[in-house]
């Protein structure tokens, strides 16, 4: 791996960096050391989409891409790498090729993969700064923990409907001094179902743009070694409201990775961690399987969707609309004789619907549809669905 | 008159309610103000042992605040406490 003086900037990528060039904090000597850095991008969403567009068109000379998902057309209403006839492709694919004629200057490696505590330390390894772009909470953690283990720092973004944060997490100061890092701010994850994802809350489009872009900023300033990255604090930002903070992050003395007594060696199972799966146990369920076996004996049975209106518009199978969020004033509708399979998307909503109503009302007829409606798609005939789109 | 903002994610909590504000005098009273006003709040918010959750920090202004062992601090008018979550989204 080169140093930065090693490098060189041919008549193209002077052309192509020279409002970079004309600035002081960058100049020459910082665009040579954006040429000589690499960067991680997991995940090319929301938060990838935009920000990795920058750091191609800044010169980063490497950029490392991992995704495993392919386009949908609900991704584009934020994900502006991809357009309309790009659906059904790997992301990981596209966004190489627009990044590839946004900057043919620099290099663009592609994992086609989900970051998994097998992979992660390798993926990364080889990387100056990762950045973090994902949507669900095992992914940041592992994120942290091998960025924490491999002496990396974490450009950290997340969005919900209106609110982003974003911090520089495990960041090592001129005089040595590591910054804190995710698990100093959050050292646990919020249980399943609390803060749902982006697919069930819903998010402001340009919301994750703006997010995105200031993640690729900091990915700037810390390869080209600038101004004050933002370690140590957790920007907020309110689209509706415009209002921001920034607010300090203390280290924790019982951080399990960087704390007085850290316990945490090597990477763990994430989604245990998170308690993926653990929620939705304690509830009685049935999996897609049984439910059409009970269909086919033509058992009385009543099926429940607790999603939002509008994604019972979008697919379907059959069941009584009841949004989680009025199960409790709509008690009535559900049958106390019969066997009432409750579903959602994948099964937290639908859990936490039925927990309420065991709860509340002493219900014990009541089954969580595991895997939700994904599942039913998954293992349904094309043509049995009931789908407008 | 402190006002204590409240995240997206506790909103369904709060009636969809952004803020409360409170004329407590102390941060512990804030707090408490706001779980009697929205009780379906408190077990999101605060564990069994009245902590706060480790998924959600507390600021006063940039810095943050432990209502368990700094609930005596005095708020005011001008007084801002945050409770900001953690969130996940990315995609």
């Amino acid at each position: 791996m080169s140093t930065w003086k090693e490098q060189e900037l041919s008549k193209q990528e002077l052309a192509h960096y020279s409002r970079h060039l004309t600035i002081p904090e960058i100049g020459v000597e910082g665009q040579k050391k954006l040429k000589a850095g690499s960067v991680l991008a997991v995940g090319t969403g929301g938060l990838g989409a935009p920000m990795l567009q920058y750091l191609a068109a800044a010169g980063v000379g490497r950029i490392g891409i991992v995704d495993f998902d392919k386009v949908e057309a609900s991704n584009l209403h934020r994900q502006v790498l991809f357009g309309a006839s790009d659906v059904g492709r790997p992301k990981v694919e596209v966004a190489a090729e627009r990044l590839r004629e946004i900057n043919p200057h620099i290099t663009i490696d592609v994992y086609e993969t989900r970051l998994t505590s097998e992979n992660a330390l390798e993926i990364i390894r080889d990387y100056d700064v990762v950045a973090d772009g994902t949507d669900n909470f095992p992914t940041r953690y592992l994120i942290n923990d091998a960025t924490v283990m491999l002496n990396k720092p974490n450009v950290h973004g997340s969005i919900f409907q209106f609110e982003g944060q974003i911090s520089v997490f495990n960041h090592v100061d001129e005089n040595g001094e590591r910054g804190p890092n995710y698990r100093d701010l959050f050292p646990e994850p919020p249980p399943p179902g609390l803060v749902p994802d982006c697919a069930e809350a819903g998010v402001l489009g340009v919301l994750p743009g703006i997010i995105g872009c200031i993640q690729a900023s900091e990915v700037i300033k810390i390869l080209a070694g600038i101004g004050e990255p933002l370690a140590g604090k957790l920007f907020l930002f309110d689209a509706l409201s415009f209002r921001t903070q920034k607010v300090s992050i203390r280290k924790n003395k019982d951080n399990p990775l960087t704390g007085v007594n850290p316990t945490i060696t090597e990477l763990i199972d994430y989604e245990t961690f998170c308690g993926i799966g653990q929620d939705e146990e304690d509830v009685p369920e049935i999996t897609v399987q049984e439910y059409r076996e009970l269909l086919n004996k033509g058992e009385d049975i009543q099926l429940i969707d607790v999603r939002e209106p509008h994604e019972y518009e979008i697919d379907q199978m059959g069941g009584e609309l009841i949004p989680v969020k009025s199960v409790v004033e709509n008690v009535e509708k559900f049958s106390r004789e019969k066997q009432v399979i409750v579903h959602c998307k994948s099964g937290v909503r639908s859990a936490n619907a039925i927990r309420e109503l065991q709860e509340k009302y002493g219900f014990d007829n009541l089954y969580n549809l595991k895997g939700g409606i994904e599942a039913w798609r998954v293992e349904e005939p094309l043509e049995n669905r009931t789908t407008k789109v | 008159m402190a006002k204590i903002y409240i995240p997206t994610p506790l909103r369904k909590f709060t009636n969809q309610n952004r803020e409360l504000i409170t004329g407590q005098q102390t941060l512990e009273g804030a707090i408490a103000q706001l779980v009697e006003e929205y009780p379906d709040i408190k077990k999101n918010l605060l564990d069994e042992n009245g902590e706060i959750r480790s998924y959600i920090k507390v600021y006063i202004g940039d810095e943050e605040v432990d209502p368990r062992k700094n609930g005596a601090i005095k708020v005011d008018e001008k007084t801002e406490i945050s409770i900001v979550p953690a969130i996940a989204g990315g995609l």
